[in-house]
């Protein structure tokens, strides 16, 4: 698979023959791919495909049962979320996990908030911090104090990216950030992923539109049933052939 | 504070939306209630510094519970045994002053609350029971206990460091049962809202399952809050035995439906992720007040539960309202 790497730089993900079964039944089998940095990988598959499944291996929640995750060409050992935390790989899940009536600045910093040296927590600090990265991803917010609830779909969304991209130093893994967005909340969360590239992270994203694979993926990694069919350049693809991998109509 | 245009997707901007009724009901509504009775009761006594004060120190029990219950509460749990651990709390010290003295006494009823609020907390937290279900059957367990334990009987405290300490001493002036208010909201007030703890319980009640992806040990706070409750469960016995030179199965028993309306009214969302303690000395106050005020009147004690269960009635009303904004 010549599109499977790009071997200028040092990959932040490298998956080796990812193999994964639950009890007699197989999710993922054969499953390599690299992202570099500054790189934004597809994830695209019918439902059941396993694409949900690699995303919990890659973030710590069910190890594979073979096959090596490495990060920065060092192979890791995760069995469990908050290892995968420690390395540098944020996950942005489908339902957020923002705590709604809490504030902006209080989720950006959940589970990791930071104390003065009385042991009181840090406010002042998280919303200068949580403020600045607002502004440089252009997330429109009316206030770090503003509590969640009180905030549109779209404006969700972005916390909850904002959160993963001031966390992660490697990978950030989007698990379709748009699917329950508008037309115009789209084109925003859009432009926020493509700014993640600037910050020289990878991203691995799920996505169900095609439309929107193609426009921010470098690459797109096609699985069917668990197995992985292909690597494509996005560039150097179209819908068709994509599409045609997806349902079967194509092998390899 | 803007940070960027917010545009035509902000709705938290006009005062209408900001306003939270919630959050002033119980400021308004302890206003509302003490200038009724200053007015309906001007030639009772109600306005009079030995009744206002009074009010203040039989409130102190429920407020300590209260503050308890803020925690368990904001965590998204609840805890019906609080009535129960007082009177088994007081009774352990009663019986172990009298047995062994001061330091034991008051140790085996701290111990007591704590250890049943861990027993709740365990159940919940690692059992993975519901904590109305869990806290329901220890309020009965214990009921029975403290009831067995001693006939049905009154035990004397006669101990003064202790009456003292707990009940009728005073320091600087003031008395202990308002130095142990002042104090137990202070701390509270500032673990709950300061602290990282504060935090990782306001997140667990608001949403477990953002609260175990970030890494908080959502176990282990559940154990936690329980266990806070069932210590200052204790606390609030050792302050009847202390107030009453006495210790009953009685004690506590109607404090149960008393502090959840003080905690509701006071700001508590019934199913987590806000809460107040400031606002729960404010409803504490309250329902002290609202008590003394219908005594005045000349209502009957069936009467004072009718208009207790109103006004509870009315808090959830607001409480759920806010939730489901």
């Amino acid at each position: 698979m010549p599109a499977n790497a790009i071997s200028t730089n040092v990959p932040v993900l490298q998956l080796t023959d990812i193999r994964k079964t639950f009890g007699g039944i197989t999710a993922i089998e054969k499953f390599s791919l690299d992202v570099h940095p500054g790189e934004i990988v597809a994830l695209v598959g019918d439902n059941g495909a396993g694409k949900s499944t690699l995303i919990k291996i890659v973030s710590g929640v069910h190890p594979p049962t073979s096959g090596s995750i490495a990060i920065d060409n060092e192979i890791v050992a995760m069995s469990n979320a908050t290892m995968a935390r420690a390395r540098g790989i944020e996950v942005v899940y489908q339902d957020l996990a923002l705590a709604d009536q809490q504030s902006v600045y209080m989720n950006m910093f959940l589970g990791r908030e930071p104390v003065n040296r009385f042991g009181l927590l840090d406010r002042r600090r998280m919303i200068a911090e949580t403020e600045q990265l607002v502004k440089e991803l252009d997330v429109r917010i009316p206030s770090a104090h503003a509590t969640i609830r009180d905030l549109s779909g779209g404006q969700r969304q972005g916390v909850a990216i904002a959160r993963a991209t001031h966390w992660a130093s490697k990978l950030i893994l989007l698990d379709e950030p748009t699917a329950a967005l508008g037309v115009a909340e789209t084109a925003k969360v859009e432009e926020i992923v493509l700014s993640l590239k600037s910050r020289n992270i990878g991203v691995l994203i799920i996505s169900h539109s095609l439309d929107q694979v193609f426009r921010l993926s470098d690459r797109i990694c096609v699985l069917r049933r668990g197995r992985q069919i292909g690597v494509r350049k996005t560039a150097e693809t179209d819908k068709n052939q994509i599409v045609a991998m997806i349902t079967g109509l194509q092998e390899h | 504070m803007p940070i960027a245009n917010a545009g035509a997707a902000d709705r938290t901007g006009g005062f209408a939306s900001r306003f939270n009724l919630q959050q002033y009901v119980v400021y308004l509504g302890f206003l509302a209630i003490f200038l009724f009775f200053a007015v309906v009761l001007r030639d009772s006594g109600f306005l009079t510094v030995r009744n206002l004060s009074n009010i203040v120190l039989q409130t102190a029990p429920a407020t300590i519970m209260a503050i308890g219950l803020v925690f368990v509460m904001a965590a998204g749990e609840i805890d019906l045994s609080i009535g129960s651990i007082v009177a088994v709390a007081a009774l352990a010290a009663a019986v172990t002053i009298n047995a062994y003295g001061l330091a034991p006494g008051v140790l085996a009823g701290l111990g007591a609350g704590l250890l049943i609020g861990f027993v709740n907390g365990a159940l919940v937290a690692y059992v993975k029971l519901p904590s109305f279900l869990v806290t329901l059957a220890t309020m009965g367990l214990f009921a029975g206990v403290s009831r067995s334990m001693t006939n049905l009987r009154s035990i004397p405290v006669t101990d003064s460091t202790f009456t003292g300490f707990f009940g009728s001493g005073s320091l600087l002036g003031v008395p202990s049962l308002i130095w142990w208010t002042v104090i137990a909201v202070a701390v509270g007030h500032l673990v709950f809202r300061e602290s990282r703890f504060g935090a990782h319980v306001l997140a667990t009640g608001d949403n477990a399952r953002a609260a175990a992806v970030s890494g908080i040990s959502v176990p282990r706070i559940r154990l936690a809050v329980l266990t806070i409750s069932g210590g200052l469960a204790g606390l609030a016995g050792l302050l009847y035995a202390g107030r009453l030179q006495a210790a009953k199965y009685t004690l506590g028993e109607t404090d149960l439906m008393t502090v959840i309306a003080a905690v509701i009214v006071g700001g508590t969302l019934l199913n987590g992720g806000k809460g107040s303690i400031v606002g729960a000395l404010v409803g504490s106050l309250m329902m002290g007040m609202l008590n003394n005020g219908l005594i005045l009147m000349g209502l009957s004690v069936s009467d004072q539960m009718i208009v207790r269960g109103l006004i509870i009635l009315a808090a959830v009303a607001v409480s759920l309202r806010e939730k489901n904004r």
